[in-house]
């Protein structure tokens, strides 16, 4: 039997030893119980229906589940829920205005770069996050702030060059 | 506003934002996985640890009391085999009798939760008998004691055996100047798209299925399901919601699809199957690792007199596509350059692997890297250029092969000429100092298959609706799979184009098989020339009922009508007309709501020998690439520092779109150069995961120069021709042969990893023959 990536596997709805989860998502503060095994990602898309962030690999190699905790970059398929307790989490959803786009937001829909879309979830928070930290980074750092993100359609090209446009234009 | 031609319009031929792009960049965008029904079940596959095995027994009960579990499958109940092509059905949902692979599927479970359906998996005892494992296609070519298929040719494990000779090949080799002999060797890549298999269906008490699927072929899957599951295709209905990438991964009809359907009819509940990443690389369906052997005859000039190609090509468990990779690694060979005399002999034979199936380039990628490494040879054993060597080599326009394609356009001179120039090629060549080289590689690719392989009875390959809403909203139908390629903007942009109506009033819902019209899909790249041209005569049939309506209006003959934005006018009058929503209401007073057809046939084409419509297309693209890498001489570490990629795809309807299907081609060819590899210890693969298999990584990628500088093609939709595969297939022997400019290594085996490099340079210094007094 092929052994099974195993970051999934507690998708369990079971409560046993369930204690309370007190987390800010996207700014709204969130109690609930949780059991000890629950994963972020699971938590965020199975439980709390925020189906922006995705799967696509449930170990940590494709950056596509990227979300922010308390701001920085984190893998939510590699993150025990319980471990992010009284932290704040940003999803996509997070990040995006309540009407339009953000300047990021806009640069990838204006530069392409978007493809099949699966991948641009992770990127976006991942790109949010550099920006707030460093709003005029150089194209190496860039690449460097991407290089936990796998993107299989487009080459990163268009990526970087949505993520050098919003830097200028200023967030 | 042109009402035709194909010059002088408006928003083709710039660069068009996607439409869904919003949706995508605010995680709003639905794929399959984010798709909720009610009482939903999650299904599982248990998976074959055994290469070959036959089956004696499997026991379920033990899974079938665990509570929470609501189905437990085994094969016998759906013994109706299928595959993508009609005439290679070997595949059954579940494995009956014996285990192919490991990895093929040999029970499925539905349970109430994640949990609980493993659990089951655990409880499922089955009982085999080992068999013996196939795992190189060398073991399968004779009589075998047990084929893995008993259709493989007389005892064999030979799944499909192409053999064609045109022209006189041994008297051409007799009378050449030069000869070369090129053995490359191939590993299997995968595709390794991001979002991973998965599918919804939902068995209904009105006796009708839904399935929703990430699936780059509806169609197929549609067929596949009615026929395996015994359900008429008007009781079943397909939906393909955002697919997260393809690359030809998502275009055979898979088991999990099925069995996921079938666990839904079990049960009478929704049923999820989602495969987790390894499940995805035991599914496969990747690139055929490859054996092949290319000889190449020329004169004294370095015309080419002939080619004579043998190919042993690894299939894995299945045929999947494997017939046509089984012509293609031969015939895909007759462009972009004029070949006189052509032998080949192809086999494809089954291994006890994870099935190989389509991938980007589909059997042109492993075949044009071994041709144009043995043409850089010729070149220098020639003492020509290489860019001269190819020039005086070109397939000209409006021509005939000698297997009877029908070429029509080309601008493969202005590729060379315009990637020579950009590349700073005549300064470089042989020029860079020890270390750093260029190298050139040049393309050919399908424009979309002629062969509707699966029409009866005989339609158009395309065909597109348009619904027009009381406002002037215009829905595009169809059944192309938008998977990212960008095909939902190009077909909104063209019926825009054609009514002159701003982009905005047109949507492509998603495909749903109960209101899109029948089409074959998103593979052999053919969505932009035979969905475009679908698209554009829908919309020229809409914009007649619009100018039949106008000429009520205005009193003024349909032929002295124009269409400007968003507006019907006089010719050479502008300001006599009407605006599009004037004649659109002028039309539904009289027809109702309305709506539109178009569709799309390829002209008949290609010979009538055996495997005569293998190829055929009715258009081509063709490339010229050149890579400039940078070699340490020391570890073999490599890079690739830039790329000028000058790619003819007739007109480039939409910038945006080309320039990424270029740079995500060229990502693409270089994870197989640089380290992409199905690694197998004996059947085992050992890499099944994106941390074990790496694609390249943004620090990876070189610059990239997109010289997009094809003519119109005279058929294709305003000009063009495809420009989603063909752009990967140069880039491969570009690098390849910009290795060997560097360091004076020749790389016949993909991936060229560092080591194979290193082993070449110190066999160099052995023999005393320096490079760039290296």
């Amino acid at each position: 039997m092929p052994s099974r990536a195993k970051g999934a596997a507690a998708n369990g709805a079971e409560a046993t030893s369930s204690s309370s989860l007190k987390i800010t998502v996207n700014g709204l503060p969130i109690d609930r119980p949780c059991p000890p095994e629950r994963i972020l990602l699971d938590l965020l898309r199975e439980d709390l229906d925020l189906t922006g962030t995705k799967r696509g690999c449930d170990l940590g190699t494709c950056g596509c589940c990227t979300v922010l905790v308390d701001g920085r970059p984190t893998l939510s398929c590699l993150t025990l829920a319980r471990l992010v307790d009284r932290r704040s989490i940003t999803t996509i959803e997070g990040v995006t205005p309540v009407h339009g786009l953000s300047t990021l937001q806009r640069a990838f829909v204006e530069h392409g770069a978007t493809q099949c879309g699966f991948c641009t979830p992770g990127f976006l928070v991942t790109a949010t996050a550099l920006l707030e930290e460093r709003p005029h980074p150089t194209r190496s750092e860039i690449i460097d702030a991407i290089s936990g993100n796998l993107c299989r359609c487009t080459g990163y090209t268009k990526i970087i060059e949505a993520i050098e446009a919003a830097a200028r234009e200023g967030r | 506003m042109a009402t035709g031609g194909t010059r002088g319009t408006r928003l083709l031929g710039g660069r068009i934002p996607y439409i869904d792009g919003p949706l995508k960049v605010t995680g709003q965008a639905e794929y399959t996985d984010d798709i909720r029904r009610p009482g939903m079940l999650v299904g599982r596959l248990l998976r074959s640890p055994w290469a070959h095995a036959r089956i004696l027994s499997v026991d379920t009960s033990a899974a079938r009391a665990l509570p929470g579990v609501a189905a437990v499958l085994t094969g016998e109940k759906y013994p109706t085999p299928f595959g993508v092509l009609p005439i290679t059905h070997d595949e059954t949902a579940i494995a009956i009798g014996k285990t192919r692979y490991v990895g093929d599927i040999v029970a499925a479970v539905a349970a109430v939760d994640e949990r609980t359906a493993e659990r089951a998996l655990e409880l499922i005892r089955v009982d085999v008998e080992p068999l013996p494992e196939y795992t190189d296609p060398r073991m399968g070519v004779e009589k075998v004691a047990e084929p893995i298929h008993a259709r493989g040719l007389l005892g064999t494990n030979i799944q499909k055996e192409v053999v064609q000779h045109f022209g006189d090949v041994d008297a051409a080799f007799a009378q050449a100047t030069h000869r070369v002999r090129v053995h490359g060797r191939f590993a299997g890549v995968t595709h390794a798209f991001t979002e991973p298999l998965v599918t919804i269906a939902e068995a209904t008490a009105d006796g009708r299925l839904t399935v929703y699927s990430a699936t780059q072929v509806p169609h197929y899957l549609h067929r596949a399901l009615s026929e395996v599951l015994g359900i008429p295709m008007h009781r079943i209905r397909v939906i393909k919601p955002e697919v997260g990438g393809g690359f030809g991964g998502k275009s055979d009809p898979l088991p999990h699809e099925i069995v996921c359907a079938a666990l839904s009819i079990e049960t009478g509940r929704p049923v999820k199957m989602l495969l987790d990443r390894e499940d995805v690389f035991y599914t496969n369906h990747g690139r055929h690792p490859t054996d092949n052997e290319v000889r190449i005859a020329t004169d004294a000039e370095g015309r080419i007199l002939a080619y004579d190609i043998d190919a042993l090509i690894d299939g894995g468990a299945w045929s999947s596509f494997g017939t046509v990779t089984t012509y293609y690694n031969g015939i895909l060979a007759m462009g972009p350059y004029r070949i006189p005399n052509f032998r080949y002999h192809g086999r494809r034979v089954y291994t006890n692997k994870p099935p190989s199936g389509a991938m980007r380039a589909h059997g042109g990628t492993n075949l044009r890297y071994s041709i144009e490494v043995g043409l850089d040879e010729i070149a220098e054993a020639t003492k020509l250029d290489p860019f001269d060597l190819r020039t005086r080599n070109a397939l000209p326009p409006n021509s005939t092969t000698i297997n009877d394609f029908r070429i029509t356009s080309t601008s493969f001179l202005k590729c060379l000429a315009a990637a020579r120039e950009r590349s700073g090629w005549d300064s470089k060549f042989r020029k860079l100092p020890y270390g750093r080289g260029v190298g050139l590689g040049c393309g050919f690719y399908i424009s979309g298959s002629n062969s509707p392989i699966h029409f009866k009875p005989v339609m158009p390959q395309s065909t597109v609706h348009l619904k027009v809403d009381m406002d002037g909203g215009i829905a595009v139908h169809s059944m192309q799979a938008d998977i990212g390629q960008g095909s939902n903007t190009l077909l909104a942009a063209i019926v825009a184009e054609v009514l002159g109506v701003d982009l905005e009033r047109v949507r492509v819902p998603r495909v749903d098989s109960d209101v899109s019209p029948i089409d074959i899909g998103s593979y052999s790249s053919r969505v932009t020339f035979m969905m475009g041209n679908a698209a554009r005569r829908a919309a020229e049939d809409l914009r007649a009922q619009l100018l039949r309506a106008a000429s009520h209006r205005t009193g003024h003959p349909v032929e002295q009508l124009e269409v400007a934005y968003e507006r019907i006018q006089v010719r050479h009058r502008p300001d006599v007309g009407v605006t599009f929503m004037e004649a659109l209401h002028a039309a539904m007073e009289r027809a109702g709501a309305l709506t539109a057809t178009g569709a799309y046939s390829s002209p008949p084409m290609g010979g009538s020998f055996k495997g005569a419509r293998a190829g055929t297309a009715p258009a081509y693209s063709f490339g010229a690439y050149v890579a400039e890498v940078a070699v340490d001489p020391e570890t073999g570490l490599y890079r690739a520092e830039k790329m000028w990629a000058a790619f003819d795809c007739g007109r480039p309807l939409n910038r945006l779109a080309v320039e990424g299907q270029v740079e995500g081609s060229i990502h693409m060819a270089l994870g197989q150069v640089m380290g992409e590899s199905m690694n197998y210890r004996g059947a085992r693969l050992l890499n099944p995961s994106l941390l074990e298999y790496k694609i390249p990584a943004p620090a990876q990628m070189p610059e990239i120069e997109v010289l997009l500088v094809g003519d119109d093609d005279p058929e294709g939709p305003f000009g063009a021709k495809e420009a989603g595969e063909g752009p990967l297939i140069a880039a491969l022997p570009a690098m390849g042969n910009a290795i060997y400019d560097a360091v004076g290594v020749r790389c016949y085996e993909l991936p060229i990893t560092p080591d194979r490099i290193v082993r070449g340079i110190e066999d160099r210094r052995k023999e005393g023959r320096a490079w760039k007094g290296a």
